[in-house]
């Protein structure tokens, strides 16, 4: 019989009076390994969002906001800005810029979200065509894998869109037929969750609705037609940014910028000219973020400290429990002694059930962690289209057991100090 | 087996206690009679290393106790004494049998779970081996306290008011058990007692005063 087995015995013999150290134990371990969790899977989405986007143009308005519509695609947009304003943005020939991908929003699909855009976009989230094609004509779209999965849909599929950001029925364009040409391969950014389509659509989509509507609902092969009585202005010919300034009176969202040099002295004073001269807004998603973050940080920051005290209170709960168990058993103890059980032995005995102890609680907590970062996830798919996983692991998940067991040795010192100390003569003189 | 010599005591702020030096063989049985408060329980503990002598020497076998300390002391008790006390505690989280294997694993010994069956059989309480602690009437704990006394062979077993607590059938029936069991382990058995019924039956004593 080890003691290993004593102390489990130990335990197990009296569980009632454990319960409540090893729940509010699991409790304390569980918040903190969630917070961790979350804090991961938060980080890494945005951080993989960022993808490599150095500024974002759009309508004036809260910066943060901007951002998080049109990278993250998780608020609402300031507004639209005119092509004529963001010309200088989207000519080829720009000294400072890379790449600069138009951004125009305001539909959904099941609360997919409708980009007009043009083919960069697609590249630069790493997006590679899993089946079909990318669009090429008006109210063709390429859509993310998480939208095939969940919305159900395949190549050659139709759909209408609704307007804005939610999926309402009341406000569908019923007479809107998009059609799906492609679809992308995980990439496990928020192109995931994107329904890609031409600048042109999102245009007629929301300007011609009276004109649209005496259209058939289908506009397989028909686009052409369709638009030919109407103002031809809307029709782009091909996918570039040089064809949008075609259209100068027409509005775009935003423009996503990625620059041909970071640390270019230029570069860094553009967003601030942008915000100076023009009736435009620029923000640099990498500072924003930042400072989300900062603002998140602090409710984090006190969950956190929340969560240590509760440990600590369960940690103080276990070396009560420990102590009481000890006075309790202390003949018990010194009879082990009498049978040659040495002070080490006993001292380690203590040691071990506060150690079983923690380690039971943070297999509690870790589980509970676990299980409900999955159910959140349900909830902040439905809520806003970004995946979590409780199914993920973290390295700093072994600190946390690491703590856990130095909580648990922490406990049990005293008590464990009392019983190898205690004076086995008198302790067994005492009737 | 087991001698003394010239053994003192003095507690803290009582009188010392003079121990007349006693001696057992194994197989032997020696009575230590007494009344209540003459030392005996003092006696026992010094016997059995739970106490440090201040004064004289115990020597078991060839080992003189004093000379042994920590770990050590304890280590040679658990393989070399074993101690039935007048009130008897057990790990209450196992059962009988595991607490008799207990005292097999704690003095280091192989665990050997048919030994410990059948000393219980042999004590007449092979059929409650798996019973709970707290189960058990006291006279069936006196007999799981003797089968733990008694599993690891000492060369000493000491016995601390083993029959105050019963009636004359069953003191006759324990003394007897424990006799016996002693001889059958080749152990020196040194009984301390106030229970004046054993001095009819056991002629080799020594009496405190």
């Amino acid at each position: 019989m080890s003691i290993i087995q004593l102390a489990w015995r130990n335990i197990v013999k009296n569980p009632l009076n454990l319960l409540l150290s090893i729940i509010l134990f699991g409790l304390g371990v569980g918040l903190i390994s969630f917070l961790l969790l979350f804090n991961a899977q938060l980080k890494e989405k945005f951080d993989k969002n960022l993808a490599e986007i150095d500024l974002v143009v759009g309508a004036k308005g809260s910066p943060l906001q901007m951002i998080l519509c049109n990278m993250y695609h998780i608020d609402n947009p300031t507004g639209n800005i005119p092509i004529k304003n963001a010309a200088p943005l989207l000519r080829d020939l720009h000294p400072l810029i890379k790449k600069a991908i138009p951004l125009s929003l305001g539909d959904n699909y099941k609360s997919y979200r409708i980009v007009g855009t043009n083919y960069d976009l697609a590249e630069l989230y790493g997006g590679k065509l899993k089946e079909g094609a990318l669009w090429v004509k008006d109210f063709e779209v390429t859509i993310g894998k998480t939208v095939a999965d969940e919305a159900g849909l395949k190549i050659g599929d139709e759909f209408v869109s609704s307007h804005g950001f939610v999926d309402d029925e009341d406000l569908a364009h019923d007479h809107m037929g998009f059609k799906v040409v492609g679809i992308f391969d995980g990439t496990g950014s928020v192109l995931d969750q994107l329904i890609l389509t031409n600048t042109a659509t999102i245009w007629n989509v929301h300007e011609h609705p009276e004109e649209e509507s005496a259209d058939s609902t289908s506009h397989e092969g028909h686009d052409h037609t369709a638009h030919e009585g109407h103002d031809h202005s809307d029709h782009l010919h091909d996918n570039s940014n040089a064809d949008l300034l075609n259209h100068p009176e027409n509005e775009i969202t935003s423009v996503l910028i990625q620059y041909k040099s970071r640390t270019n002295f230029q570069a860094l004073n553009f967003g601030r000219n942008i915000n100076e001269n023009t009736e435009m807004q620029a923000a640099s998603p990498a500072i924003e973020i930042n400072r989300l973050y900062n603002m998140i940080g602090v409710g984090t920051e006190a969950l956190r400290s929340l969560a240590l005290l509760i440990a600590i209170v369960s940690a103080l709960s276990i070396f009560i429990s420990l102590f009481k168990s000890m006075r309790e058993r202390k003949y018990e103890l010194a009879l082990m002694r009498v049978m040659g059980a040495s002070r080490t032995k006993v001292f380690s005995l203590i040691i071990l059930e506060g150690l079983i102890l923690a380690l039971i609680g943070f297999i509690i907590g870790t589980v509970l962690c676990h299980v409900g970062m999955e159910v959140i996830a349900k909830y902040l798919k439905a809520d806003f289209r970004y995946s979590f996983t409780g199914w993920k692991f973290l390295t700093e998940e072994w600190l946390v057991l690491g703590i856990s067991l130095i909580l648990g040795f922490v406990a049990a010192i005293i008590p464990a100090m009392q019983a190898a100390r205690s004076d086995i003569n008198k302790t067994l003189s005492e009737k | 087996m087991i001698s003394t010599n010239n053994l003192k005591f003095k507690y803290s702020g009582g009188t010392e206690i003079v121990f007349p030096d006693i001696k057992c063989e194994a197989k032997d049985i020696l009575l230590v009679l007494g009344s209540s408060g003459v030392g005996k329980t003092t006696l026992l503990h010094l016997l059995g290393g739970l106490l440090t002598t201040q004064h004289g020497s115990v020597h078991i076998q060839d080992t003189d106790i004093n000379k042994l300390s920590g770990s050590d002391l304890d280590a040679f008790r658990g393989r070399n004494i074993g101690i039935i006390f007048q009130q008897n505690h057990f790990v209450d989280a196992l059962s009988v049998i595991e607490n008799v294997i207990l005292a097999q694993s704690l003095a280091g010994n192989k665990t050997d779970k048919n030994a410990a069956q059948n000393l219980l059989t042999r004590l007449n309480i092979g059929h409650k081996a798996k019973s709970n602690i707290k189960d058990l009437s006291q006279g069936e704990k006196q007999r799981v306290a003797i089968a733990r006394a008694l599993i690891n062979q000492p060369r000493l077993i000491l016995a601390d008011e083993p029959t105050s607590a019963l009636d004359d059938q069953n003191c006759t029936e324990v003394l007897n058990l424990l006799h016996e069991q002693a001889k059958a382990a080749g152990s020196a058995l040194v009984i301390v007692t106030h229970d004046t019924r054993l001095k009819d039956i056991i002629s080799n004593r020594v009496i405190l005063q």
